[in-house]
């Protein structure tokens, strides 16, 4: 328990750095929009009604959908910006989140900056006009500070929103409290999402203050007050941004993982297998599993692990299955040949696709394999993870087994090992490396008909970095080290309910079991 | 010094004021008198571009409006507002510094001038910290008054200025403010519904109804048997007045 909220404290400087730069420039960069906009729109209707319609549609998309718009949009332009430049730029992390919650801070500003302006006293504006002010004069001394306390309260309301959806950068590559959150959920941390929420909502609150003493000096004209809570924000945000200014500047090295325990833990092991020959490394975590190929390839990650199934079906575009010597080795050389990336070699477990049961529900109905499932799933619920039943591999193995269950259901990796524990699900899609199916004593259906490929764990290396001697030597040592019983064993320290370890206490045992702590020069 | 030619606005298909010509000569004061609503106050805004007429032509100190750009004219013009509108954030030394700062004034010139208006208009000099919600109707009056002087303007533009006065301070004023017109040679046009003010500050009396002139002479002509009935009968109150007050003074006393 002490270890988790010690784990948690540790990487807090850098998270809370991380979501404060990205707040208060996206805060910033939307004041800097929205204002200039909402004197364009009080001016005139013409631009009044389409920029207010156009903030407010923004605004019901999904925040985290916007978030993960912003990826491929900026990916092609990168690639755009490489064909016509000669340099693209990164599409992950920073960039797509910034653009994201600016447009999503806009609405408030916008709305309140249009109707303040507006509702200015229409006799001290004429005022103005009569004295001689020129627009531009009229605007600065009249207008916006008559208007500012409800300009403020926009900022106000975009403050808070951007804070909070700030914690969705995360599964766009961009460090945030919302690590905490996402790696909290997929590993059952409850820790840790505790303190991600904490940590955010805290932040949205004190910032909500400093600015709320500052529109309220504003309303009752008292100048210290605002100057309380300029201060306020200004150390505030200070402090928070200092361990950014430390951190190393210079190479650093970009780890990649997708969104699970395994993923984080060898995330871990590679990071500090990088870090110990002296180099600063960076993690990003929970990608998407389609995103982390792709950012891969664009060298905005330079190495990560990958399965040799889903490298067979989502990049090759394959459905047979030619045997795991031949996946192998056609991957190595059409990943090589297609976009230059390196496939370093198999780290020694594979992690399938499999249907698990419950080992007694099993024995009972007599089911051994998938074969001996097919009769019996008119009567029997799949549970699946998010990404399951659309994978053609799910296909493939109806397809090859005429499965056709009573209900299908899709959870969080997590809830699904939950469900099944619940009697709400008969049948997961587990994978193979999974802690949990010795623990939880299930049983893995075998694959007479061979309908799935081999998942081999292997490690990609971006084309950056195919010639770096460092990033390699520090990694190939992991290659054919990890056999699926100590993966098995360090995924489920972290997956366990109770005496849970974080990924990278995990990685650390995990090391130490395999015996290559030091990596060979 | 103000010329007007066939001035006209409309209102929502309404003709509100015009055709109007009015030619005002330098070091004239001339009262706009009129009911509400005849178009006084939309006059007014015309001659300063306030108001863009829908028809006619303005023309200020012989230069055709449109000659230059409007905020430039408007900072020769004083006007003085029928609703103040003082800047509620700035006080009231602030509200009277405006002008001249505009004008490019040094600080110093600023400072005197604004204690020099809050003398003319009879308003202690510690009011000047204050905003203008810390002060009466007659008081924010006397400020926009001070506020349209302030940066030395040859034409003064008053719309219903002395309205929230109470009698006594109203005269007071209103005398004051001759005497400065006299003094700098100002051209004052002051718009009123208030007959008597007209006659007693006036040098010109126009009558305005439904928009279009309807009477123009000098107070005597007026009060002398004008032919227009209605001017007639405006006039016939005052004057009523004036000899019930003449015979009161005359008759003997009781006692
Ligand atoms: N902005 C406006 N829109 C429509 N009608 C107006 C507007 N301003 C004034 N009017 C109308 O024009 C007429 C003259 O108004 P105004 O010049 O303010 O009168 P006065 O100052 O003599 O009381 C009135 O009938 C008034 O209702
Ligand atoms: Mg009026």
């Amino acid at each position: 328990m002490d270890d988790r909220w010690a784990a948690a404290w540790r990487v807090a400087p850098d998270y809370l750095a991380q979501h404060v730069l990205l707040s208060v420039s996206a805060l910033a960069l939307g004041v800097a929009i929205s204002l200039p906009l909402a004197v364009a729109a009080s001016r005139n209707a013409a631009v009044r009604w389409p920029s207010l319609f156009g903030a407010s549609l923004i605004q019901t998309i999904p925040s985290l959908a916007l978030l993960a718009l912003f990826y491929p949009l900026l990916l092609a332009l990168s690639a755009l910006g490489k064909t016509w430049f000669g340099h693209g730029f990164q599409a992950l992390g920073f960039l797509p989140s910034l653009l994201a919650l600016t447009l999503y801070s806009m609405l408030p500003i916008l709305r309140n900056g249009v109707a303040g302006i507006m509702g200015v006293d229409h006799a001290a504006v004429e005022a103005a006009r009569g004295m001689g002010m020129t627009s531009l004069q009229r605007l600065i001394r009249v207008e916006l500070p008559l208007a500012a306390p409800v300009i403020m309260a926009g900022i106000r309301t975009a403050a808070v929103w951007t804070i909070g959806a700030a914690t969705l950068a995360t599964p766009v590559g961009q460090t945030s409290l919302g690590n905490y959150i996402f790696l909290g959920l997929q590993t059952e941390n409850w820790v840790f999402v505790l303190f991600g929420c904490g940590a955010s909502a805290g932040l949205a609150l004190c910032t909500d203050q400093l600015l709320g003493l500052i529109e309220s000096g504003l309303t009752q004209r008292r100048p210290w007050r605002m100057w309380v809570g300029g201060a306020g924000l200004l150390v505030g945000a200070l402090a928070a941004l200092s361990p950014l200014a430390s951190a190393t500047v210079g190479r650093s090295y970009v780890v990649g993982s997708k969104n699970f325990s395994e993923q984080s833990i060898l995330s871990e092991l590679m990071a500090s297998r990088l870090e110990a020959t002296g180099a600063h490394v960076q993690q990003k975590q929970d990608l998407g599993s389609a995103t982390a190929y792709r950012a891969l390839a664009a060298g905005e990650i330079d190495a990560y692990v990958d399965y040799t199934g889903t490298l067979w079906t989502n990049v090759l575009d394959r459905r047979d299955n030619p045997g795991r010597a031949v996946v192998l080795r056609e991957l190595t050389s059409n990943l090589k040949r297609r976009d230059g990336v390196m496939l370093l070699g198999p780290i020694g477990f594979e992690n399938a696709y499999a249907l698990a049961m419950r080992a007694d529900r099993a024995k009972a109905l007599g089911i051994v394999t998938i074969a001996d499932l097919a009769a019996h799933a008119a009567d029997l619920n799949l549970g699946s993870d998010l990404e399951f039943l659309s994978r053609p591999e799910w296909t493939a193995l109806r397809n090859a087994y005429g499965l056709r269950f009573r209900k299908e259901t899709s959870y969080q990796p997590t809830f699904m090992y939950r469900a099944l524990a619940d009697g709400e699900a008969d049948v997961i899609s587990a994978f193979s490396s999974d802690g949990r199916i010795a623990a939880d004593h299930l049983i893995v259906l075998g694959d007479p008909r061979e309908a799935l490929p081999p998942y081999d764990a292997v490690i990609l290396v971006s084309p950056a970095r195919v010639e770096d001697s460092r990033l390699l030597g520090a990694l190939r040592p992991l290659v054919g080290a990890i056999p699926v019983a100590a993966m098995r064993a360090a995924n489920y320290t972290v997956d366990r309910d109770t005496d849970k370890l974080t990924p990278a206490q995990a990685a650390a045992d995990l090391a130490r079991r395999i015996g290559s702590g030091q990596p060979k020069q | 010094m103000i010329e007007l030619t066939d001035l006209t606005k409309i209102y929502g298909g309404r003709r509100a004021v015009g055709p109007l010509s009015l030619t005002i000569p330098k070091g004239q004061f001339v009262a706009l008198l009129g009911g509400s609503g005849c178009g006084k106050t939309t006059t007014l805004k015309m001659i300063n571009g306030l108001i863009t007429p829908d028809g006619g032509a303005v023309k200020v100190g012989g230069a055709p409006a449109g000659e230059e750009p409007p905020h430039l004219l408007r900072r020769r013009i004083g006007y003085v507002f029928q609703e103040v509108g003082l800047f509620p954030h700035m006080t009231i030394d602030e509200n009277i510094a405006v002008g001249p700062k505009l004008a490019g004034w040094e600080r110093p010139r600023i400072t005197s001038r604004t204690q020099e208006l809050l003398d003319l208009v009879a308003l202690p000099n510690e009011l000047g910290e204050r905003l203008p919600s810390g002060l009466s109707g007659g008081q924010r009056q006397r400020v926009g008054m001070a506020r349209a002087l302030a940066a030395g303007p040859r034409i003064m533009l008053m719309d219903e200025p002395f309205g929230a006065l109470d009698p006594i301070t109203r005269d007071d004023l209103g005398r004051d403010y001759r005497m400065l017109h006299d003094r700098l040679g100002l051209t004052s046009v002051m718009v009123t519904h208030d007959v008597m003010e007209a006659l007693l500050l006036a040098d010109r009396i126009v009558v305005l109804d439904k928009g279009a002139i309807l009477a123009d002479g000098s107070p005597g002509e007026l009060l002398a048997d004008y032919p227009d009935p209605i001017v007639r009968s405006l006039m016939e109150t005052p004057r009523r007045q004036a000899e019930r007050v003449e015979a009161l003074i005359r008759a003997p006393r009781h006692g």
